[in-house]
């Protein structure tokens, strides 16, 4: 049995738009998946979480299937670039909805909630609605979330993207704090090599279709290959 | 926005849409294959069925072509004037769309009809008076009632034109009647023309206290004579499937022509302009005058006359008036079931028919059909509220639905996404996701939907026996008995009843935003 995620020979059509990948990532590692946009990061992620399902292939984790599996029993929670908080429900609630979809909560619950909360900086701002909150605070409830909700695998498909820089960094160094000491496996896309050399344990280098099998980020960033060095351009020369 | 894929499994059961849409097409094509069948291959239309289509495609017309010519001017002042009390005005041409129809026209009868200021006023100065009554009488009630809404569209139009066009124009010297407001009416226009005409088409109260007569008798009025007074079932059929055709065929017109989409917000602003001089503030003046006296003084005398008839009111108006609210807040239920149902099929063919379908069907038809089911069964008046409800939500269905499915359809794509990763299905969805978010078109269609069915005088007036009377039929049988200030009190008292039904659903659909 295969530990962490497998990409079984998995091939991938949206659009007219094709990608494929053969690789698997181990589990509790922090994993850059890295490329020019418009490559299919994104569409990589969609396909893992179940939101596309691909033309061939298989998605395993430790053993399962999961092709077949709808995206919200899939062992996986999934940031996204925008939208990851319900705007009418408090910062609680949309943590609980990380533990229950039904948001019936028991007093264990609420404790959990609380002391997640208190984990990612927002004590005390479990009653607020996200509109009152900044937009860094609002990525620490998503992560929050993703912390509460006990999926082994965390997607991050640039969620911080819209913060400034110095605040993305925060964020991304709390994410791997927050949910690698939680044991979980984290793969994010970034179009930054930068984020890749500081967090990243591996890096996935999606180009031409293809996912290429993951490499340590300094070997790779080192010696990039054509289709890398291309993208990188002047910052690697 | 991108094309969402397809998830495994979707977030909203797809199923009781599918039931809803059967409901409907059971209720509207249902219904008339049964008159259809009934109508046998007895003797086919005679002079007097004809007689009815003509009346009733002439006055639509009619009713139309006014409506959008008297729209333009009343628009291009409300587009290029600031004025004291505008934005109250342009809030006030949204009301007819919910004012009970009876209502109108006895606020009309108040002010054009024998005894009314109009008549009053001619007689004074030794004119003869003029009646109500046929053709004309029909137009100008749908005049009123449509106006103020093509009035509303007319100024979208006018305010989508960018006000830098309209400054190029100016420095180019340039009239901007032709260059930028003639192809925006051209635009917009015809359909505004058609769906008025369509809402005309179906016209029935109306045509029963105005109309009448071998030549001012609509299809739908005629439908309602055969059963009501000659128990001519045949004969109802078969003006019923005429009725359906002509429908059909305008509502099919009016699918080619992009149909106006009434939006909430906006029409506050002001298109700042630099053609025109004196003269034509004065115009614009005069024609507003006219346009708010047109509209608000019928609504005045409604009031005054009915203040001062609840003294006369009959006792026997309050049972009349809990029926009228309990077949509101049944019809309201049902047609956001429906509506919300149909909404989660969004972007499907059968969501699609179902929600166009009863602007092609008439009230009365959907009603005879229901007639002939029941009757061989049952005493159909024992079911009349229950059908008036259940036909008052099938007719508000195309609103709600195009209030509810757009937002439904952008709250998935917004948020399904999320909802979907987080196991958030079914009820839990509905619950945490849809109806929070969902709050404002629910609300707005509740409000719309409870409205209609409160004023509705329709298809009750088929089966209602004397101790099933609504608060219209109430009215009506007053009016017809000639106690015209005991009319006027209940009047008030439905108009009331109508415009807090819509105020407190559409309210409740904006707290604590």
């Amino acid at each position: 049995m295969t530990e962490g995620l497998w990409l079984d020979e998995l091939r991938l059509e949206q659009d007219g738009f094709r990608l494929s990948a053969d690789l698997s990532l181990k589990p509790g590692q922090v994993t850059a998946v890295l490329g020019p946009s418009g490559e299919g990061k994104s569409t990589l992620l969609s396909a893992i979480a179940g939101f596309l399902a691909p033309v061939a292939g298989r998605v395993v984790w430790d053993g399962q299937d999961l092709t077949q599996v709808p995206p919200g029993s899939r062992p996986i929670s999934i940031l996204f670039q925008d939208h990851n908080l319900f705007p009418h429900l408090t910062v609680n609630q949309n943590l609980g909805l990380g533990l229950h979809p039904t948001l019936r909560l028991t007093q264990a619950d609420k404790a959990k909630v609380e002391w997640v909360l208190d984990r990612v900086g927002l004590a005390d701002l479990g009653d607020r609605r996200p509109g009152a909150l900044s937009g860094g605070q609002q990525s620490r409830a998503a992560l929050g979330r993703a912390l509460l909700a006990e999926r082994p695998l965390v997607l991050m498909d640039e969620p911080f993207a819209a913060l400034g820089p110095g605040l993305k960094a925060e964020m991304l160094d709390l994410a791997v704090e927050v949910l690698g000491s939680a044991g979980r496996t984290l793969v994010m896309v970034t179009h930054d090599p930068e984020d890749a050399r500081r967090i990243a344990d591996a890096v996935v280098f999606v180009a031409e279709g293809k996912a290429v099998p993951p490499v340590p980020p300094q070997a790779l960033l080192d010696h990039p290959p054509e289709a890398l060095r291309r993208y990188l351009g002047r910052e690697v020369g | 926005m991108a094309q969402r894929p397809v998830p495994l499994a979707p977030g909203l059961p797809r199923w009781p849409g599918a039931i809803a849409a059967w409901l409907v097409l059971v209720l509207t094509l249902g219904t008339l294959c049964i008159v259809a069948l009934r109508a046998g291959t007895g003797q086919w239309l005679g002079p007097a069925d004809w007689a009815a289509v003509r009346f009733t495609v002439l006055q639509a017309a009619a009713s139309s072509a006014v409506s959008v010519l008297v729209a333009i001017p009343v628009a291009r002042a409300l587009a290029r004037r600031r004025f004291r009390g505008r934005s109250l005005l342009v809030t006030l041409m949204g009301a007819p769309f919910i004012l009970p129809v009876i209502v109108a026209v006895l606020g009309l009868l108040a002010v054009f009809g024998r005894g009314g200021l109009l008549n009053g006023a001619l007689s004074a100065i030794g004119l003869t008076e003029v009646s109500i009554y046929g053709f004309h009488g029909v137009v100008l009630a749908h005049v009123f009632f449509n106006l103020p809404l093509a009035v509303r569209l007319i100024l979208q139009g006018w305010l989508s034109i960018p006000a830098e066009r309209f400054r190029l124009a100016a420095t180019l010297d340039l009239p901007p009647g032709r260059f930028l407001e003639w192809p925006m009416l051209r635009a917009v226009v015809p359909g505004i023309a058609l769906a008025i005409f369509l809402i005309c088409l179906t016209s029935f109260a109306v045509a029963l206290i105005l109309g009448g007569g071998p030549r001012a008798t609509t299809v739908e009025l005629a439908i309602y004579q055969a059963l009501r007074f000659d128990f001519d079932l045949a004969g109802a059929a078969r003006l019923a499937v005429l009725q359906f055709g002509i429908c059909a065929i305008a509502a099919i017109l009016a699918w080619t022509v992009t149909l106006p989409q009434a939006q909430g917000g906006g029409l506050d602003r002001v298109v700042q302009r630099w053609d025109g001089g004196r003269w034509s503030v004065v115009r614009d003046g005069a024609v507003l005058v006219a346009a708010a006296c047109f509209l608000l003084l019928p609504l005045a005398m409604v009031v005054t006359r009915g203040l001062s008839g609840l003294a006369d009111l009959p006792i026997s108006i309050w049972p009349a008036a809990l029926r009228s609210v309990l077949v509101a807040v049944l019809s309201t239920i049902l047609c956001l079931g429906l509506a919300l149902t149909l909404a989660m099929r969004w972007g499907g063919a059968l969501a699609g028919l179902a929600s166009t379908l009863p602007l092609a069907a008439s009230g009365l038809v959907i009603g005879t059909g229901l007639f002939l089911i029941v009757h061989p069964l049952m005493n159909p008046a024992r079911l009349a509220l229950v059908v008036t409800a259940l036909v008052n939500a099938t007719m508000a269905l195309p609103f709600a639905y195009r209030s509810i499915a757009p937002e439904l359809a952008r709250v998935e794509g917004d948020y399904g996404r999320l909802a979907d990763s987080l196991g958030l299905r079914g009820w839990a969805r509905l619950r945490w996701l849809i109806f929070p978010r969902l709050r404002r078109p629910i609300g707005f269609a509740a409000g719309l939907s409870a409205a209609l069915s409160m004023g509705d005088l329709g298809v009750i007036t088929l089966f209602a026996t004397g101790g099933q009377e609504t608060l219209p039929l109430a009215m009506y049988r007053l009016m017809g008995a000639y106690r015209m200030d005991a009319a006027a009190g209940v009047a008030l008292v439905l108009l009331a009843l109508s415009l807090l039904a819509f105020w407190l659903c559409d309210r409740g659909g904006r707290v604590d935003d």
